[in-house]
């Protein structure tokens, strides 16, 4: 039972990104996956891929409102892992079976077709975010990625006011979404 | 319009607000597509800059626990696993092999029918017979450089190419046709240098062989300008070759003018290019300073016909050699650093990687 809260607490900080929690889980898991990786034709790189690859899923599942985990996070991760290298081999023209020592797994197909769909609406807008070009770039990524407030942004980038800020942002915004919605529906 | 978009959806409009926009929104089918796209694309923004946080969190993680040692110490391969797996399996694993084996005859003897003959008199394996006065030379050129002799005065050398560094540790690849029949093998750099090297990989069907320098002076590099490109070239494709039809290392320059070899050999490419005895085992280059074949063969009745190995061999030459396990640590670079690079300075970064072969017969 305690392990059983210890984990689901490890899973609330991740959904946080919360840095002691992500350190918690790579330290139990991490040495897992690249034995697999590295056993299975793999380097040390594609081992480090993988696994943070899998931990993205992790983290978005474990972000989402309908989040329920119904095995160990050790599971969970070693299954992700495992289906992403084969996938990979599979990419490469290397139909292999993984060799593997660790029994436990779970079907994961379906959080990994949801991935993959996050994963190219993620690539569309950071194909956007580098067309923009600067300041618009970092301004928005100010705004959006670091949540700084238009007080802090417009101090940072020179701006007179807060105000002033604000429309530079819209403007660069309209553009990014331009650029944006061009490629999500040419894609979809 | 934009601004009451994103108020409206982040909550901070107060009731009566709201209540208007929504009111617009139903009368109003524009707004209220404006306002749903909007939604979805901060949905989006916020995830891409929520995921790029976490990402750069798990980067510092991941390399801070890498420089702590706590993640990344695995063992090799566990024993007891694969036996475990072979007592289970063993009988598949027979009747696996077997028709594998059958598949394998069969294949092979089917390869054999309908392959092209080993080109005979057609074609001219461009390797140079070295007359004895050319060692004169050579130890003129050895007293220059201050450099100790390595091969013997009178020492027979009967035939040269070219060879280039495919693994700064010291491994070149040459031709297999260069080296048939040696005794010993010495290269020689384009300063003159002369250092002993053995062959460690003949692949006769391929036509390429792996030497190995094995000499106190040789100095590893730690990379090669050039890389081995991996995927096909293009027909029409420029091309740069260096070797050593003579003495000295030559340039030529000349075009990709067929994607297979001689009398439709898929293992090569026919290039146009002067190449000449010596040339052989030299590295075709395209313009972005990536090996994209080794030169090995010319063709006898046409002028300017010339053929080489393609790169994809080279790696499949060397993955087969990986196997045979005498050599596990052999890394070829796909990437080339003189991409982009004027041509003069391209080639003054790779001459350093090319090495005349220079061949005792037995």
């Amino acid at each position: 039972m305690s392990n059983y809260l210890q984990e689901s607490v490890l899973l609330k900080g991740l959904a946080n990104n919360d840095k002691e929690a992500v350190e918690t889980i790579y330290k139990d898991n991490y040495n897992l996956v690249q034995q697999l990786v590295i056993n299975n034709n793999g380097t040390e790189d594609d081992a480090r891929d993988i696994f943070q690859e899998a931990l993205i899923i992790l983290y978005q599942k474990a972000k989402s409102d309908s989040f329920e985990l119904n095995c160990q996070i050790k599971t969970y991760v070693y299954s992700v892992s495992r289906r992403l290298w084969l996938k990979r081999l599979q990419y490469n023209k290397r139909f292999e079976t993984p060799v593997d020592n660790f029994s436990e797994m779970v079907s994961v197909e379906e959080d990994l077709s949801v991935h993959e769909k996050m994963d190219r609406q993620y690539s569309i807008m950071r194909g956007a975010m580098g067309k923009i070009g600067e300041p618009c770039k970092s301004l928005l990524e100010a705004f959006y990625v670091h949540h700084k407030n238009m007080q802090e942004i417009a101090s940072f980038f020179g701006y007179t006011n807060a105000d002033n800020a604000k429309n530079q942002k819209y403007k660069c915004l309209m553009r990014l979404k331009k650029l944006f919605f061009a490629q999500y529906k040419n894609g979809n | 319009m934009i601004d009451a978009a994103e108020r409206y959806l982040r909550g901070e409009m107060d009731e009566q607000e709201i209540a208007m926009f929504e009111e617009l929104r139903k009368t109003n089918p524009e707004i209220d597509q404006f306002v749903v796209e909007h939604h979805l694309f901060v949905e989006e923004i916020e995830r891409y800059g929520d995921l790029k946080r976490f990402k750069a969190n798990m980067y510092d993680v991941h390399h801070s626990l890498k420089e702590t040692g706590e993640i990344g110490d695995v063992k090799p391969k566990e024993k007891g696993m694969l036996v475990h797996m072979w007592d289970r399996y063993r009988k598949v694993i027979a009747v696996a092999a077997s028709i594998a084996g059958l598949t394998a005859l069969l294949i092979s003897g089917l390869v054999m029918m309908f392959s092209p003959k080993a080109p005979i008199s057609d074609i001219e394996e461009l390797k140079k017979k070295v007359n004895n006065l050319e060692v004169s030379t050579k130890s003129q050129a050895n007293v220059l450089n201050d450099v100790k002799k390595k091969i013997e005065p009178g020492t027979p050398i009967s035939f040269g190419g070219t060879s280039f560094l495919i693994d700064g540790k010291g491994y070149l690849l040459t031709s297999s046709h260069v080296v048939s029949d040696a005794s010993q093998v010495f290269v020689q750099n384009n300063k003159g240098q002369d250092f002993r090297a053995e062959i460690i990989y003949n692949d006769v069907k391929r036509d390429l062989a792996i030497l190995k320098i094995n000499d106190q002076d040789f100095k590893p590099l730690i990379n090669l300008p050039y890389g081995i490109r991996k995927s096909a070239s293009e027909l029409a494709e420029p091309i740069f070759t260096l070797g050593y039809p003579k003495d000295e290392i030559v340039y030529g320059e000349g075009y990709l003018s067929a994607m297979t070899g001689f009398k439709g050999d898929t293992m090569s490419s026919q290039i146009t290019i002067s190449a000449n005895p010596g040339n052989s085992g030299g590295p075709v280059l395209n313009k972005n300073g990536e090996v994209i074949g080794m030169l090995n063969a010319r063709q006898r009745t046409a002028e300017g016909v010339v053929f080489a190995v393609k790169s994809q061999h080279i790696f499949r030459t060397i993955d087969e050699l990986k196997r045979l396990d005498s050599i596990q640590n052999i890394k070829m670079s796909t990437s080339s650093s003189i991409r982009g690079m004027e041509r003069t300075q391209q080639v003054k970064k790779i001459e350093e990687c090319i090495y005349m072969v220079k061949v005792v017969m037995k």
